[in-house]
């Protein structure tokens, strides 16, 4: 797969000085999905600005399906279609008005056919004359998807799509999305919620205080950076954890049923059958034992601990 | 260089002439309204009392300069408005993330602005009838310099609009700058009939090349010769050109 984005050494210095980006090299490949994981103020919106046309990079270069997006811009722009963060829309127009404003912007003809069906998909067709100004935060969250998608793009940039929107329009975006994918768009979204990359994305980057830390396939990183934990059920309650067992740092759970042990499962002594040993010569008898690997929510955590402060 | 997204000029026009449409009311009927006035005050009520400029009746002698004074003000406030709202609200992202140039862009806000203040002026024109005589010497000159106007003084409204970062300058400068500017370039009065000193400063105002030309093609009446009133307009339209060009290359007020 060749890349679609490539994004090489850009640094972004805001005006105040602050350095938003440092050396931000990245290479987004044909109909995958990225996930960009960092915390407030990482810089992930800054990244889009500049892939997207909306800032300029201090250094640095960006093309997107081979096109420059400085000196081609008009290729590369064509190409994009970017859901912003903030929702951006003008209140006083109607649907239908301001999804064909995005598509005549970016230079395609009228179809109302293709309109009709993205405002079907993101259940918008019963709103299409509504003015903007009337619909809920999540509706409105999905007019900026129908603008977005409007002018076909074949890649599509996603700012941060899910924060402050409900269960039901996050599960209703996870199959827009799928669906995009389906049809061989390249998507990147921005988010901080774990549960969202681990859903959706084929590689994950995680970006924190302006350089990304890294990128990698979804399930590489969950293996290998993976820690895991045992989980051992205790036959009976236990009232604390004894003062033989202290050096393992163990937690007790369940109202004392359950006993947590997390270790490295990539290192080649794992201490179980030592602790599972030593509990019983504590007394402790266990009706059950089970792994649990951890959510990439931990290995965020601890990839940008000590980063944001 | 591909080809100009024309489909990008025209969405925004229509997008922009659907706004206008939707508040007919107070985009147009409004300077139509306040003009008339105009008429009836100075060329019905106070122009019976005065002689006659030159050979034209004073009522009639204010027209082009009264239509000159909406078209300028409505060309600028409403080109300016229309690039302010979207910088405003934050759709401008959306322009700026555009395959579209600066020329595409400007072209878009530019055209709809003129339209709308060529329209208040034409219906602003067809009123101005019903109040004083008119003749139109010059038809075809009377539209060249019209429609060069709205053209020029909408650039110069895209202008403000960039530059304005809040409503209090949005409004303030069309209103210190463009007032004194109208109001001393001979709309009311012949340059003729001031003192010398004042008539040298008058002609660095450049309202007063667009009053005159464009009085000329009513009544063949000029402070300036024709030739320069075109050549000061077109001058003019380059430098808002110039200068748009230099904000959309630096991305001054637009991009961080
Ligand atoms: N226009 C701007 N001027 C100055 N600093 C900015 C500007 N936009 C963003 N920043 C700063 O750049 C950093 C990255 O911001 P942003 O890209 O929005 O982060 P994220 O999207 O990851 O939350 C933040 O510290 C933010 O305060
Ligand atoms: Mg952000």
């Amino acid at each position: 797969m060749s890349a679609i984005v490539s994004v090489k050494d850009v640094n972004k210095t805001y005006d105040g000085g602050f350095e938003a980006l440092k050396s931000v090299s990245l290479d987004i490949d044909e109909g995958e999905v990225l996930a960009l994981l960092g915390p407030n103020g990482a810089g992930k919106t800054t990244l889009i600005s500049i892939i997207c046309g909306i800032a300029t990079a201090s250094s640095g270069r960006v093309t997107v399906g081979g096109h420059d997006t400085v000196d081609a811009y008009r290729e590369a722009r064509k190409l994009i279609g970017l859901v912003p963060q903030e929702i951006n829309l003008e209140p006083f127009e109607t649907v239908m008005n301001t999804v064909s404003f995005s598509r005549g912007l970016f230079g395609k003809g009228r179809d109302d056919a293709h309109l009709e069906r993205i405002l079907r998909d993101l259940t918008l067709w019963d709103k299409k004359d509504t003015q903007i100004k009337e619909l809920s935060g999540g509706m409105k969250r999905r007019v900026l998807i129908a603008k977005a998608l409007s002018h076909e793009p074949k890649v599509l940039f996603l700012d941060e799509p899910t924060a402050g929107v409900d269960v039901e329009l996050r599960r209703d975006m996870w199959e827009t999305m799928k669906d995009l994918k389906s049809h061989g768009v390249t998507i990147i979204l921005t988010t901080h919620y774990i549960e969202e990359a681990e859903m959706m994305a084929d590689r994950i980057g995680i970006i924190a205080k302006g350089e990304i830390k890294l990128v990698r396939e979804k399930d590489a990183l969950m293996d290998e950076l993976g820690k895991k934990q045992l989980v051992i059920e205790l036959a009976e309650q236990a009232m604390g954890i004894p003062e033989s067992l202290s050096d393992y740092g163990l937690s007790l759970v369940d109202g004392g049923h359950e006993v947590i042990y997390h270790y490295d499962s990539r290192k080649e002594r794992t201490g179980i059958i030592r602790l599972l040993n030593d509990l019983q010569s504590a007394g402790l008898q266990m009706s059950d034992v089970r792994t649990e690997q951890s959510s990439l929510e931990d290995i965020f955590v601890d990839l940008t601990k000590g980063e944001a402060r | 260089m591909t080809a100009m997204n024309l489909t990008a000029v025209k969405a925004i026009y229509v997008f922009e002439m659907k706004r206008t449409f939707r508040t007919l009311l107070q985009s147009v009927v409004a300077p139509v309204m306040s003009t008339s006035l105009y008429f009836v005050v100075f060329g019905a009520a106070i122009g019976s009392r005065i002689d006659q400029v030159e050979g034209v009746s004073y009522g009639a002698f204010i027209v082009p300069g009264l239509i000159m004074l909406t078209v300028l003000t409505q060309s600028v406030t409403n080109a300016a408005f229309g690039i302010y709202f979207p910088k405003f609200i934050g759709t401008i992202y959306e322009l700026l993330s555009a395959p579209a140039s600066f020329l595409e862009i400007t072209a878009g806000y530019v055209l709809a602005a003129a339209t709308k203040s060529f329209a208040i002026g034409l219906i602003i024109l067809g009123t101005a009838f019903f109040f004083v005589d008119l003749n139109i010497l010059h038809p075809l000159w009377m539209l060249t310099f019209f429609v060069l106007t709205c053209l020029s003084f909408s650039l110069l409204g895209f202008i403000i609009g960039i530059w304005a970062g809040n409503f209090e300058q949005l409004q303030l400068v069309p209103l210190l700058v463009l007032q004194p500017l109208i109001f001393l370039g001979g709309a009311f009065y012949s340059v003729s009939m001031l003192p010398d000193f004042w008539q040298t400063v008058t002609y660095f105002n450049p309202v007063v090349y667009l009053v005159s030309g464009f009085r000329w093609s009513f009544y063949g009446l000029a402070d300036v010769p024709i030739g320069l009133s075109l050549f000061a307009i077109l001058a003019f339209t380059g430098i808002c050109i110039g200068v748009i060009w230099l904000i959309f290359k630096t991305g001054w007020r637009l991009r961080d």
